[in-house]
């Protein structure tokens, strides 16, 4: 059985004045199901960059991307964003929520894209809550949560439609300690529950410290991918 | 999904708010706009139709030349034939002969000698017979000011702004001196009994209202009119039938080789008439199109702002899987809903504007003195079934132009790059 994500010597370059700057360099890697990984490295190592092409935001420039047994530079807009809908979950390090939402709009709006009829809806956003433990705030407005609360509601609007891959990026950025760990731990349990594969951006520690695999990035480059 | 995309649209005023009152209040300029051009226009002809141009005039090949003199020395001969024929050939239309005619008014003291005297422009209309047709033409019981309508011969109407500039008093004789049909000098006495304000400059300076036989009489043209006047029942004007009734006309009865033969013309014949006719018909597409253009800037550089605002909001909902397609899709649907509740907002209060302007009418007599134009002092707005639309256009064009263009913007970009924006 082949891998669920198989990165093969991918170089990304952007262009800078004129000249180019390759912010991923030759990267090889593969992620099998159920991973609880981190892209770690210092700011401007290609973390960011790197997810973006996992997650069919962005193209490599050479090398591919196969996720899910889908090369991500072939598919066309419409099937990137099929393929974001149905299998892959996104938690920023801004939360990123829609502010004129409710918390239970928010998290239903990922499965009003998968046209998911209304009882199933209900249902699956209310699990979804209750694994982070937002029951009761269903009906509030992102204004009125706080940042771990904000960023609960985020991995639930990531884990409802139980996606097969979850892209992290710096999600305890914002958060302080207390925070940080409950959200991991959360993270932890959906991983163990569901196996779903969670591949992580940061340079926390905290985040660091929860890692099964920890792939070190430098200069756009893997420098170590070990499981501590 | 489009209950979840209304649902923003409500919640977030300025994604709903600020444009729909944007949108609101260039529908709103529209509708009132054309509603009161319509209304000016429409007065305009209606004024012109009834005291000067008819829906359609006949008058000599030879006047027809020199029509804004009056010629009376060319005028028609064996008017009541032509009448009676011209009658029975369109029975629908309504017929009256008409004189028009210079001349001096000289008003006597007791003792008969002159106390004032002023150049008139005189009207000769059928002015005395029961069931004349002018007295609804001319709205002439609506324009009485003092005394009566006439109902002998050689007792006439005077404009009210001129017989108190003259000093006429009623019931007292006044002396017309004019000129017959052939070019001699004539005197006729006539017995003011009332005075008339049809409320457009031009014609109230100077006029005197005389039945059509009385200046026959006076005129020496026996059998003779300047020109006879042709209307629609219900005075309504409606272009292509005139011009096609003119046409039949004249090749039944001009004549190329015969000067003083009867030639007609439609109202939208008279050269400034037929300009501002089309000019109206134009312009409402003007009106539109520079509405669109100004709003669609408008909203499109709202739409931007919002678009950068909405950044977060985009590139989240990519992320969840949305294609760019979808994005911008629904984007447009929002545009349609606030084109189309702005639209109905603004056209609601439009036409309640115009209808007050319709009643009401804004007065400009004052600018209007030295006037020479046939035209009300107090300009009316005219609501009409297409002001009930106009609107749209401009409304829903302007939202969704404004619309397509920010969003050209957004999705230009790499989605990455939206993710960039998102994240500082
Ligand atoms: N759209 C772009 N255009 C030009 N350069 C870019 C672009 N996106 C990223 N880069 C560059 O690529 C490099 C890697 O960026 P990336 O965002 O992946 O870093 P990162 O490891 O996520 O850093 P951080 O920890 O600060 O988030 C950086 O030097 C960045 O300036
Ligand atoms: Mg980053």
């Amino acid at each position: 059985m082949s891998a669920l994500i198989r990165i093969q010597d991918l170089t990304k370059q952007f262009p800078m004045g004129g000249r180019r700057f390759t912010a991923l360099d030759g990267i090889s890697l593969e992620f099998e199901r159920g991973e609880f990984s981190g892209l770690v490295g210092p700011s401007g190592s290609g973390k960011t960059t790197l997810l973006n092409i996992i997650g069919a935001l962005d193209n490599p420039t050479r090398g591919s991307a196969i996720v899910l047994d889908r090369d991500t530079k072939t598919l066309r807009h419409r099937e990137a964003a099929r393929l974001r809908n149905h299998n892959l979950g996104f938690i920023f390090q801004t939360f990123n929520l829609l502010s004129v939402y409710t918390v239970f709009e928010n998290v239903e709006f990922p499965l009003l894209l998968l046209k998911m009829e209304k009882s199933g809806r209900r249902k699956a956003v209310m699990d979804a809550l209750e694994w982070v433990g937002l029951t009761d705030k269903v009906d509030m407005r992102p204004a009125r949560l706080s940042g771990g609360e904000c960023q609960r509601v985020a991995v639930a609007r990531a884990m409802v439609k139980n996606p097969k891959i979850v892209l992290a990026d710096e999600p305890t950025a914002n958060l302080d300690a207390e925070n940080s760990h409950n959200i991991l731990k959360m993270m932890i349990g959906l991983n163990r529950e569901f196996r779903t594969t969670f591949i992580f951006a940061t340079h926390d520690e905290k985040v660091i410290g929860y890692l099964k695999r920890i792939i070190s990035l430098n200069d756009g480059q893997v420098v170590r991918d070990e499981e501590p | 999904m489009i209950r979840f995309l209304l649902i923003g649209l409500l919640r977030d005023r300025s994604r709903s708010l600020f444009p729909v009152l944007m949108v609101s209040a260039g529908v709103f300029l529209t509708v009132v706009l054309y509603a009161y051009i319509k209304g000016m226009v429409g007065d305009m002809v209606d004024a012109s139709a009834r005291f000067d141009t008819g829906h359609v005039k006949i008058v000599s090949r030879a006047y027809h030349l020199r029509e804004s003199q009056a010629p009376n020395d060319l005028a028609l001969l064996g008017v009541d034939d032509l009448l009676a024929t011209i009658r029975t050939i369109h029975p629908r239309m309504v017929w009256t002969p008409r004189i028009r005619f210079g001349g001096l008014l000289d008003v006597p003291d007791a003792n008969g000698e002159t106390r004032a005297q002023g150049p008139v422009a005189g009207l000769a209309i059928d002015l005395l017979n029961k069931d004349t047709p002018e007295r609804n033409i001319l709205k002439l019981d609506e324009s009485l000011v003092r005394g009566r309508m006439p109902e002998q011969p050689d007792e006439i109407l005077i404009s009210e702004t001129f017989g108190r500039k003259l000093g006429v008093p009623l019931d007292k004789n006044v002396t017309l001196m004019s000129a017959t049909m052939y070019g001699s000098m004539t005197l006729h006495n006539f017995t003011v009994v009332g005075t008339v304000h049809f409320g457009m400059a031009a014609l109230d300076r100077q006029l005197i209202l005389v039945d059509i036989n009385d200046a026959q009489r006076a005129l020496d043209m026996t059998d003779g009119a300047g020109e006879i006047l042709g209307f629609k029942p219900e005075l309504d004007y409606a272009d292509q039938e005139m011009r096609i009734l003119s046409q039949s006309f004249n090749r039944r009865f001009n004549s190329a080789e015969d000067e003083f033969s009867p030639i007609m013309h439609a109202l939208s014949e008279k050269d400034l008439l037929g300009e501002i006719l089309e000019m109206t018909n134009i312009g409402g597409g003007i009106i539109i199109a520079v509405f669109v253009f100004a709003m669609s800037i408008v909203l499109w550089n709202a739409g931007l702002m919002n678009g950068i605002r909405r950044y977060g909001e985009i590139g989240v909902r990519l992320a969840m899987g949305e294609s760019k397609g979808d994005v911008y899709r629904s984007m447009i649907v929002e545009a349609v809903c606030i084109g189309i509740i702005g639209s109905v907002v603004g056209t609601i209060f439009g036409i309640l504007t115009a209808y007050w302007l319709q009643y009401h009418g804004l007065d400009f007599t004052d600018f209007m003195r030295q006037s020479t134009m046939l035209m009300s002092g107090v300009i009316r707005a005219k609501v009409t079934p297409f002001s009930y639309v106009i609107g749209f256009f401009p409304g829903l064009l302007a939202s969704v132009i404004g619309t397509l263009f920010a969003g050209i913007g957004v999705f230009q970009r790499q989605t990455a790059q939206l993710f960039k924006e998102l994240e500082v």
